[in-house]
This record gives C-alpha cells, sequence and structure tokens, in this order.
C-alpha cells in the first residue's frame, strides 16, 4: 500500500462509515429473517454483500432503503442511530436504491422515469409545470456523462436493453446526489458484456465519491469492484472481509458454501454414467 | 457530430434515428385508434343519414358527447392510474339528488344545495380512494361495493323524504335561473344550439391534458398505474395520487349531476345505473390501457364523440335505437384491437 493509499484509507476511516449496520435483525412473524448482520459502508468505497437465493439479501437491501424497519441491533447514517420510515426518507438521507426489477416504469419515457418522484418546476400557482426542456436536456447530458448514448430520450424504457436500464438508474441516484448507491443484483439478469458495461458505471459512482452497496450472488464480479465484502448465509453472516484478506478463490469458496461445494463435487464425481443418455422413447431402436 | 449541412442526420440529432418519422410518432400517440375510429363513423352516418349533415345536428351530437366526456376525462385518468370506478354513473345521479333534496327540505338557495352537493359528492370519491389504498382490495371490488351502496341510498332516502321515485320540483326556488345558466343553458350560433356542457367538457378535458403530460401529479399517474411499487420506491406518494384520482372523478360526476337537476327541476333516482361502462368505454376506445399507465384524455374526448355521433346518428339514419349497444359494442372490439396493434408498431424497436 503505497503512502497515498494509507491516507485515503484513515481518511475514511477518520470520516466513518456513511451507512453502518451493526447487529442488525429482522423478523417476519416467527421467520427469522435477518440475524446479526453488520456492515460498513464508506464513502468511495464499494461494500459487496454475497449470499446464495433465500440468504436475506432482499431483506437487508428493504431495510437500507427504507421499505423495511429492523427489528434489533443498530442503523447508523454518518454515525446517528436510524429508523426509516419509508423510502422517501432514506432518499431524503442520501440513500438512493436501485432494484433488480422496480426500478423504473416500462412504457414511460427515458426523461420522465429519470425525473420520476423528483421532477423540476416552473411557474407559480395553478401554472406551476412540469420544466419539460431542463428534463429532457439534462436526461441526454447525465446519460452522456456516464457514456450512455442514448437513442432518444422519449422512448418508452421498457425498450432499452437490462443493461441499459440500470445505468440510467445508477445515473438518476448520481444526478439526485445519492451518497450512498444501493444496487439489487444489477448484473443478474446480464451476459457478459452487458455486465462489464454495468460494474463499469458502478466503478464510475464509486470515483464520484460514493458509498456503493453491491448485492450480488457472483463473486467474480463483486471481487472485480469491491473493497469490503459481505457473505449472507440463511439470514445470517457467514463471513466478513476487506480486500487485502480475502482471494477471489476463498471468495468463491465460501460464496459457494464451502464444504458444501467439495461434497458436492465429490458426489457429482462419482456419480455412475446412466446406461442410455436423454431417457427418449426407445421405439426407435427397437427392430 | 456531424457537419452542418451534410447528407446525414441534422446538427444534435443521433444517426441511428431514422426509424422516427412523423408517421411513426403520430402512429405511437394514444388517441389515434379513437381519431380513425371517429372519421369512419363519421363517414358512415354520413353516407347513411342525410340530416346527419346538416349544421343543427352539431349541436345535437356535441350536447350528447359532452354528457359523456365530462366524466370520460376523469375516469381516463383513473384508467391511466391503474384503477377502475364502477360508482362513477351512479354517484352523478346521488350528487343531483343530494343537491336538489338538501336545497328543497332547508328552502335554502339553490346554490347551498349545490355546495353541499359538491362536499357531499367528493366525500364519494375520498371514500372510494381511502378505502382503495388503506384496504388494498381492488377497486373493482371497492366501488362495486360503492356503486351497490349508492343506488340503494338513491332509491332509499328519495322514497323516504319526497315518498315517491323522483325529487320534488325547485323549479321556483332561489338561485335556480342562475344555477340553470352555469350548468344548463345554451347559446345559439346560427341555427345550430350549443349546451353550455360542452364548454365544461372542453374545460375538464383540457386540465386534465394539462395535468397529465405538463404537472408532476400526471407524471405520478402514469407511474403509479404502470408500475406502483417502483413508483413508490422512488418516492412518488402512491396513496395521495390514487385519491386525487377519485377526488377528479367525484368532482366531474358533480357537474353532470348538477346538470341533470337543472337541465329540468326534479331527479329521478333509478338514473345512472350503466353509465359507468359507458365512460370506462370511451376511454379504451380513446386509447387508456385497460392494465393502466397508457393513455390520454383527449382521447377520451374522442371516444366520446365517437358516443355522441352513433347515438344520434342511429337516430338520425330512423333506425330502431335497439341497434346502438351493438355499433358500441363492436366499436369497442375494434378500437382495442386497433390501439395493441398501432402500440406494438410503434413500439418496435428493431
Amino acid at each position: 500500500m503505497t503512502a497515498a493509499q494509507a491516507r485515503a484509507t484513515e481518511d475514511a476511516e477518520s470520516r466513518g462509515a456513511l451507512v453502518e449496520l451493526d447487529h442488525v435483525s429482522k423478523f417476519y412473524g416467527n421467520i427469522k429473517a435477518l440475524t446479526d448482520v453488520s456492515l460498513e459502508v464508506h464513502a468511495g468505497e464499494i461494500s459487496c454483500v454475497l449470499g446464495d437465493n433465500g440468504a436475506g439479501k432482499s431483506t437487508l437491501i428493504k431495510i437500507i432503503s427504507g421499505l423495511h424497519q429492523h427489528d434489533a441491533g443498530t442503523f447508523r447514517i454518518d454515525g446517528e442511530d436510524t429508523v426509516l420510515a419509508n423510502p422517501r426518507d432514506a432518499l431524503d438521507r442520501g440513500i438512493a436504491t436501485v432494484y433488480q426489477d422496480l426500478a423504473v416504469v416500462p412504457l414511460m419515457p427515458v426523461w420522465r422515469n429519470f425525473f420520476l418522484g423528483s421532477e423540476p418546476t416552473k411557474g407559480t400557482g395553478p401554472f406551476k409545470r412540469l420544466d419539460v426542456a431542463l428534463m429532457r436536456e439534462t436526461t441526454r447530458r447525465e446519460l452522456l456523462r456516464m457514456g450512455i448514448d442514448l437513442r432518444d430520450v422519449d422512448q418508452p424504457i421498457g425498450t432499452l436493453s437490462g443493461g441499459e436500464r440500470q445505468c440510467v438508474a445508477i445515473a438518476r441516484a448520481v444526478y439526485f446526489g445519492a451518497k450512498v448507491l444501493v444496487l439489487d443484483e444489477p448484473t443478474a439478469a446480464l451476459g457478459v458484456k452487458q455486465s462489464g458495461v454495468v460494474l463499469k458505471y458502478v466503478a464510475a459512482a464509486r470515483d464520484a465519491g460514493l458509498g456503493v452497496v453491491l448485492i450480488t450472488h457472483n463473486p467474480h464480479h463483486a471481487y472485480l469492484v469491491g473493497d469490503r465484502f459481505v457473505l449472507l448465509k440463511r439470514g445470517a453472516m457467514s463471513g466478513s472481509h476487506t480486500k487485502d484478506d480475502v482471494t477471489l478463490d476463498e471468495l468463491t469458496r465460501q460464496m459457494a458454501g464451502g464444504s458444501e461445494l467439495e461434497e458436492l463435487s465429490h458426489e457429482l464425481e462419482r456419480a455412475p454414467a446412466p446406461d442410455r443418455l436423454g431417457g427418449g422413447p426407445t421405439g426407435a431402436d427397437t427392430p | 457530430m456531424t457537419a452542418p449541412g451534410s447528407t446525414a442526420a441534422p446538427d444534435g440529432a443521433d444517426e441511428r434515428l431514422l426509424r422516427t418519422s412523423p408517421l411513426r410518432k403520430l402512429l405511437g400517440r394514444p388517441e389515434l385508434g379513437s381519431v380513425v375510429g371517429a372519421v369512419a363513423v363519421f363517414v358512415f352516418f354520413a353516407l347513411v343519414a342525410d340530416s346527419f349533415l346538416q349544421t343543427s345536428s352539431i349541436g345535437t351530437v356535441l350536447y350528447a358527447a359532452s354528457t359523456i366526456g365530462i366524466m370520460a376525462a376523469p375516469v381516463a385518468l383513473l384508467m391511466i392510474g391503474g384503477e377502475f370506478d364502477l360508482s362513477a354513473g351512479v354517484m352523478v345521479t346521488s350528487s343531483a339528488l343530494v343537491s336538489s333534496m338538501f336545497s328543497y327540505q332547508m328552502t335554502a338557495n339553490v346554490w347551498v344545495g349545490v355546495f353541499v352537493s359538491l362536499l357531499v359528492t367528493l366525500g364519494f370519491g375520498a371514500f372510494n380512494g381511502f378505502m382503495l389504498t388503506h384496504t388494498k382490495l381492488p377497486s373493482f371490488i371497492i366501488t362495486l361495493g360503492t356503486f351497490l351502496m349508492l343506488t340503494g341510498l338513491n332509491l332509499g332516502f328519495t322514497k323516504l323524504i319526497s315518498g315517491t321515485v323522483s325529487t320534488k320540483a325547485i323549479g321556483d326556488m332561489e338561485g335556480f335561473a342562475s344555477a340553470r345558466k352555469v350548468f344548463a343553458s345554451y347559446l345559439t350560433l346560427g341555427d345550430v344550439e350549443l349546451k353550455v356542457t360542452i364548454l365544461w367538457w372542453a374545460a375538464l378535458v383540457a386540465i386534465a391534458t394539462w395535468i397529465l403530460i405538463r404537472t408532476r401529479f400526471g407524471n405520478w399517474i402514469f407511474a403509479v398505474g404502470g408500475e406502483a411499487d417502483a413508483a413508490r420506491a422512488v418516492g412518488v406518494p402512491v396513496v395521495r395520487t390514487k385519491i386525487g384520482l377519485y377526488l377528479g372523478v367525484a368532482f366531474a360526476a358533480w357537474v353532470s349531476g348538477q346538470h341533470l337537476l337543472f337541465s329540468y327541476d326534479v331527479v329521478q333516482s333509478g338514473e345512472g345505473v350503466g353509465n359507468e361502462l359507458t365512460y370506462i368505454i370511451a376511454a379504451v376506445i380513446g386509447g387508456c390501457l385497460i392494465t393502466g399507465g397508457y393513455g390520454s384524455a383527449i382521447g377520451a374526448a374522442v371516444g366520446a364523440i365517437i358516443f355522441g355521433m352513433t347515438s344520434k346518428g342511429i337516430v338520425y339514419a330512423e333506425w330502431d335505437p335497439d341497434w346502438f349497444k351493438f355499433f358500441l359494442g363492436a366499436m369497442l372490439l375494434l378500437a382495442t384491437l386497433l390501439n395493441a396493434w398501432v402500440r406494438k408498431r410503434a413500439e418496435a424497436t428493431t
């Protein structure tokens, strides 16, 4: 680590975490959705939350973004104990969330989606109206700044590719001055190339000084951009690392269930080859 | 950037935008299906009914369109917001009854009744909106309940108070003349008689369109109808938006109700049943998606014009008015198919 990097790290640590979860738990009735999970998000860093389906990643997101409230533990924003009442509250505190599938309204044009919920207006009284020119121009400019060259800001956002939609949502959060960006599986449904593009924008948001929470089940994507890693398993934290103390192989192994994976590969190896592959109708080869 | 004056796309435009020809933009409008339908209906009745093209029939057709159009505008906004209001038809009658009976029973100036009626009708709308957003039941069920309750209340109260199914005449009461001017007068231009409801209609469509495409509230209407969860997640006040939409329908029901009352001076308490579907049909013909998130107030106005032309055109053609419903059904199917086809074409990006 160079002196400059060390200083930067020190700075970040002295500033404290933007968002900090300290042994947070969440129950739905008698179901423990999340138990004792701790997570720190610092400015200019990417904290990755890794876990398989049902590990509690969505619950964690919902707490950070204000859709649900935690039942135990402490949730701090800028060092201050907080319970977020609703998503608006989270947005007002600088936490913007980009959801996997409900980031946008598909039938609405890109520029309307970009400003949805925070539309700029001009005029007063009954003539208070959307500043359409500003909205279109800003959308085009902000997307271009993120490197997205959009064909037409008037096209319904549903006609964009999955990667482009993610990028619009990220650009939106950056433009509205989010301090913390929460990304729910941004690369889940994307191909290799599109995933790369999205990760590039995630890194761009980090470089712009945002604290990023990246939720994913792909350790390769996480390791490419992440600074901190939290592993979730069946609602509990099964590991917490910084980039210095973990390798990709180790992360992948833990993510995949470690010893469970070894057992699985063992089983798969010994599985006897079936007599007939495919199990199709047998009529074809009987005379 | 392309050089100015070159053969490539003009300055500032994207060379990949070749597809958006003016025709394509036109095809992308939600109103297109209804405009094509309206022209077809107009040509059809112009051919089969001689008196359809007389100037005097303009006023008649527009009046018929306006009585539906006043309600179709807010109903269209509500549908874009993803909800139905099955109580809209009888709410008009309720509004007229409240106004009439309050003035008569209190022997007050009819304007007092008119304003009490406004409050009560907005109360019905607020009830619909509140029940919908707080019980999370489908609006179909909530407003079906309101529809039945209002139908019962209309008949029950009227019989209880006046002993018959219609209200007492209020034609000789104070303020009646001025109220009639506002809600049920007409002006004559040459031999065209234009009812004041046409003005109300035009104003409501203009306001609805303004709200829909140029205000924050309009943006929220599209959003809550298109994807309510996404809207909520980015901070759109979903509950307030939906209640606001029901209040809009209630306001239009009040205007229609006062017209109903002041056109005559009595109100039949059983009226209005079935009209709620008419409003919805006008909105759907006008390009509103039944699932929400897409549509326009102008389209609903064109839908209302189709209604006006068809109902009066059949009379001018001297056919049995029973054919009206058949035309309506056929129109609804054709317009919806056309809308679906047009939208698919317009949204095809590859």
